[in-house]
């Protein structure tokens, strides 16, 4: 067979095994190298709500896709050019996600009758009862090689097999060109405390490099030169570490230090993980009996002075949604994170939606506006974080910030930014007064109210979940309430003063207008880009701010002909649009199937408009 | 710095019923509180009180202090999250049976399991008043109420065994009416570090009139209930004649004189023993069998919570490379584009 060495400008690779096999991790690995050579990369973790399902079924298969490139990556890729996959299982559950010229690589030593049947193949021949005699099939008998390999470690059998995903990321590591550095001291890190593991990975690492490279079976190596990328310094980071990350900025710009309660629950938990970890900057998490005690105690925190933040997913957000109310009328500072996943009740718990922004947006009782941010990539979730906490901070209000699980697990490259190029974030703090403090007396232009905190002498007063007059007092004034239920949204609706205007993405007017908001920008900007090529008068609005909506959300939709509004659910942001803008007509894409976007489903709407 | 009750006084004028024994507590707080600020060298803007929902709850309105009235079930919560940000703060707690046993009995539970430095004062009167008379998880077995008309058929909690079965490391007991034993106990509860928990006996004369009749009424009082202190035999009665004994693995209550007893056979109460045994005992005795306990029925020193939590973020920041934001964000595997 020739040998080609492929100059590829982007390349998208899926890691699929058994839950056990380890495919996150050789999955990550992959792609850290991949960034750390300079490629644009975008990730998507695809597993099941397990830990550890029945090995070798199709519900226990777990991908990981990562998408690399020397242009331009916004999105994991929709179908994969190379898919590896450890048992029967895998190949059946990812099959279709190989594009017609896939390269596919099995671990021929899974392909065992067992195997085939733990995976339901109803016949000996798995590729043809898939369908894929026309792939490049590389048969690998991985298992038995990495065990050849590790024969004098020391090793017992089962520790050996473990190793298997790190033969198959030496086979990728030849197939695409990519040092071995990086995979190299992360090893030598992770493995600090048992310095033998650190030997014998390498040395499977190596020998799948080396195996890869004697077979002659593959067809194809690629090179995927360094991205041109803007000068600095970069890192690769994830949707959940970004998140917890933001937070932090914003306590230090603020000086509140910052505390979180919160109570794991997918696929949230890495955020209070990474919290939990940066004691050095002063957090304080706190890991609460459930999630009612996870946004009291940080209620609680917020009225002491805290930067209070609490994280959450759907289910979790309902359970908080009574709080949230006292954290409205209280208006006490607080950010609440929720990184959404397929619903209603438990859904599918692993998967992406975007089907909580009915519940953001209306979920509580009485009247209770709150404001509502999106995040738009894994990177740009420190930004939505930092934001939300300059928000909730000097306007005294609770923010609702959505991610998504795909947000929060997949991940990007980004350059560094520096601090100082952050606004400074200034909560009203207020240390002394004329006469008696009242704690509902507004500012005019935020209309926010004074943060006094308990320890400050002479500003002793109480809040509370009873309607208050600005003085502080209970009232049951039928008046009052009114105005207060009206200053309370007053204040949420003036945060529109403070963000940025909504920006098009291409012309200005034409034809179509692509609306969307959240993690779905990758995919609809590449689709954006992509109708742009192809001589279409497609634009794109997305839309990071969601309550309030940019000043001139009306102004941008009023010069396009179509409105299509995209999204992971069956049209609630379409139908928040219709009902503060209904002069416009909207049209809808919509998906809820727990996975994101295809760039192909967005080019079909528009090419059926 | 000196203060009275009269400093502890808001402005807002108290609206509960006349004659409700949540009144008698109020002002125990409000004349506890300046002895409390002596002892301690405290100031009354490091004080917050905290509620949930129910009668009681609405106290923090009542106190000239910092307050937060909150949503039920949720001030355990509430508190834990404000001494935590803050553990220069004075927490004290207002909740109910309903509030803090109920919808809030997770909360209250996990709190104590951590120790953290909040005094909770539970108000039981062993019904919902707020919402006009139905069973609280306090109510005696077999009570008629608006939702158990043919009378409850459910055990209540013991709110002492259950503070004691999360590892509790402050329990205390007293009637509404006891205003001097009360400020004694909230004093030592605002001395003790840890969770405190005071269960406040009180009478709701509206929906469960009486509930601790066979405990207050003056003329058996003594003889029915015996106080608690540190150090000191447990004697009780009308005439000091009676006391508490072990009994093989049972307390018993015996006669001073007779049958040979005298005081050094009576048990000595060790409110600092961190074994709970005898302290178990001491708050599920019942009358008529036994005299209830009152007074501080355990009281034992442990680390905090928020003093462990806070001395980690010290620890952590002394031998940490990383002290900003900046720093954090070019820390770990990075890439230099030029």
């Amino acid at each position: 067979m020739q040998h080609k060495v492929i100059d590829a400008q982007d390349v998208v690779i899926r890691f699929a095994g058994d839950s056990g096999d380890g495919m996150q991790l050789t999955g990550t690995l992959f792609a850290d190298a991949s960034a750390l050579y300079g490629n644009e990369i975008s990730t998507f973790p695809d597993y099941p709500a397990e830990i550890r399902a029945p090995q070798g079924t199709v519900s226990g298969v777990s991908g990981f896709q990562v998408h690399v490139g020397s242009v331009e990556v916004n999105t994991p890729g929709d179908l994969c050019d190379v898919l590896v996959a450890m048992n029967p299982a895998a190949l059946k559950a990812n099959a279709k996600w190989a594009k017609a010229t896939a390269t596919i690589i099995v671990d021929a030593d899974a392909f065992d009758e067992k195997g085939l049947e733990k995976a339901g193949f109803k016949t000996d021949d798995p590729i043809r009862e898939l369908q894929i005699e026309d792939r490049n099939i590389i048969l690998a008998p991985i298992t038995s090689l990495t065990k050849e390999s590790l024969k004098d470690s020391g090793l017992d059998n089962k520790a050996i097999v473990r190793s298997k995903n790190m033969f198959t990321l030496g086979m990728c590591y030849f197939m695409f060109n990519r040092p071995m550095e990086y995979t190299f001291e992360y090893l030598e890190r992770k493995f600090r405390k048992k310095p033998q593991l650190i030997e014998t990975n390498k040395k499977v690492l190596k020998d799948g490099f080396n195996y890869a490279s004697n077979i002659h079976a593959i067809a194809n190596t690629y090179t995927i030169k360094p991205a041109q990328q803007e000068k600095g310094l970069y890192r690769n980071i994830n949707g959940n570490q970004a998140t917890a990350w933001g937070l932090l900025a914003a306590a230090e710009k603020s000086g509140r230090p910052l505390f979180c309660g919160s109570y794991p629950i997918t696929p949230a938990t890495a955020i209070l993980e990474e919290l939990a970890i940066h004691k050095e900057l002063g957090a304080k998490t706190l890991q609460c009996e459930d999630e009612i005690a996870g946004i009291c105690t940080s209620i609680g925190a917020a009225y002491a002075g805290a930067f209070a933040v609490t994280t959450t997913s759907g289910p979790g957000l309902s359970l908080k949604s009574e709080a949230l109310g006292l954290a409205m009328i209280t208006e006490l500072p607080l950010v609440i994170v929720d990184v959404q996943r397929s619903g209603p009740s438990t859904g599918i718990p692993t998967k992406t939606e975007q089907t909580d922004l009915n519940q953001a947006l209306y979920g509580r009782n009485g009247e209770c506006p709150i404001m509502v941010m999106a995040a738009h990539s894994p990177s740009h979730c420190f930004d939505a974080a930092f934001y939300a906490g300059k928000f909730a901070m000097e306007h005294m209000m609770p923010v609702i910030l959505l991610t998504e699980g795909f947000l929060g697990n997949g991940s990007e490259p980004w350059r560094i930014p520096s601090m100082k190029d952050y606004p400074a974030i200034v909560p009203p703090i207020i240390t002394e007064c004329e006469g008696a403090y009242k704690p509902y007396v507004r500012d005019e232009v935020r209309f926010a109210r004074k943060w006094a905190l308990p320890g400050t002498p002479g500003l002793e007063h109480r809040v509370g979940g009873l309607e208050k007059s600005p003085e502080g007092v209970i009232s049951s004034d039928p008046l009052n309430h009114e105005m207060m239920v009206a200053a309370r949204a007053e204040k949420v609706a003036r945060a529109a003063n403070f963000i940025p205007e909504l920006k098009v993405i291409g012309e200005e007017s034409g034809e179509t207008l692509l609306v969307g908001w959240g993690g779905t920008f990758g995919h609809l900007y590449s689709a954006v880009k992509e109708l742009q090529g192809a001589g279409k008068s497609v634009s794109l609005a997305h839309f990071d701010y969601i309550n309030p909506l940019p000043k001139n959300t009306a102004e941008v939709f009023s010069k396009f002909k179509n409105i299509l509004v995209c999204e992971l659910n069956s049209g609630q942001f379409a139908n928040y649009l219709r009902a503060l803008h209904p002069q416009f007509e909207y049209k809808q894409c919509n998906k809820v199937q727990g996975q994101p976007f295809m760039v192909k489903d967005i080019l079909d709407a528009v090419n059926e408009l | 710095m000196k203060y009275t009750a009269q400093d502890f006084k808001s402005n807002q004028e108290v609206r509960w019923c006349p004659g409700c024994g949540d009144h008698a507590v109020l002002a125990s707080l409000q004349r506890a509180l300046p002895e409390v600020s002596e002892a301690l060298g405290y100031n009354k803007e490091r004080y917050v009180f905290v509620s949930g929902i129910g009668c009681s709850s609405r106290l923090p309105y009542y106190m000239n202090t910092y307050g937060f009235h909150s949503i039920h079930g949720r001030a355990t919560a509430i508190s834990t999250g404000m001494k935590v940000a803050n553990p220069n703060l004075t927490i004290w707690q207002a909740t109910g049976d309903g509030d803090a046993l109920a919808i809030g009995g997770n909360h209250f539970i996990h709190a104590i399991r951590r120790n953290i430095d909040i005094n909770i004062v539970l108000f039981n009167n062993q019904i919902y008043g707020l919402t006009k008379g139905q069973y609280s998880p306090t109510s005696k077995l077999g009570m008629v109420t608006k939702t158990s008309p043919y009378g409850t058929v459910e055990h209540p909690f013991n709110p002492g065994s259950l503070v004691l079965g999360a590892r509790g490391t402050f329990f205390a007991r007293s009637l509404d009416s006891e205003l001097k034993l009360n400020q004694e106990i909230l004093l030592a509860s605002a001395k003790h570090d840890g969770t405190s928990v005071t269960e406040m006996l009180v009478n709701c004369m509206i929906f469960n009139d009486g509930a601790h009749a066979t405990l207050s009424d003056r003329e058996h009082r003594a003889d029915r209930t015996i106080v608690l202190r540190h150090g000191e035999p447990m004697i009780y009665g009308k005439n000091r004649d009676k006391g508490l004994i072990l009994d093989g693995m049972k307390i018993k209550s015996v006669t001073i004189g007779e049958n040979g007893i005298t005081e050094k056979d009576l048990l000595v109460h060790d409110a600092h023993d961190p074994n709970i045994g005898i302290h178990s005992m001491l708050v599920d005795m019942k009358y008529p069998e036994l005299p209830v306990a009152l007074g501080v029925i355990r009281d034992v020193a442990d680390k905090t919570y928020d003093d462990n939590v806070r001395d980690q973020v010290i620890d952590v920041q002394e031998h940490s490379p990383i002290h900003s934001m900046d720093e954090l964000l070019r820390s770990g595997a990075t890439w230099e584009v030029k």
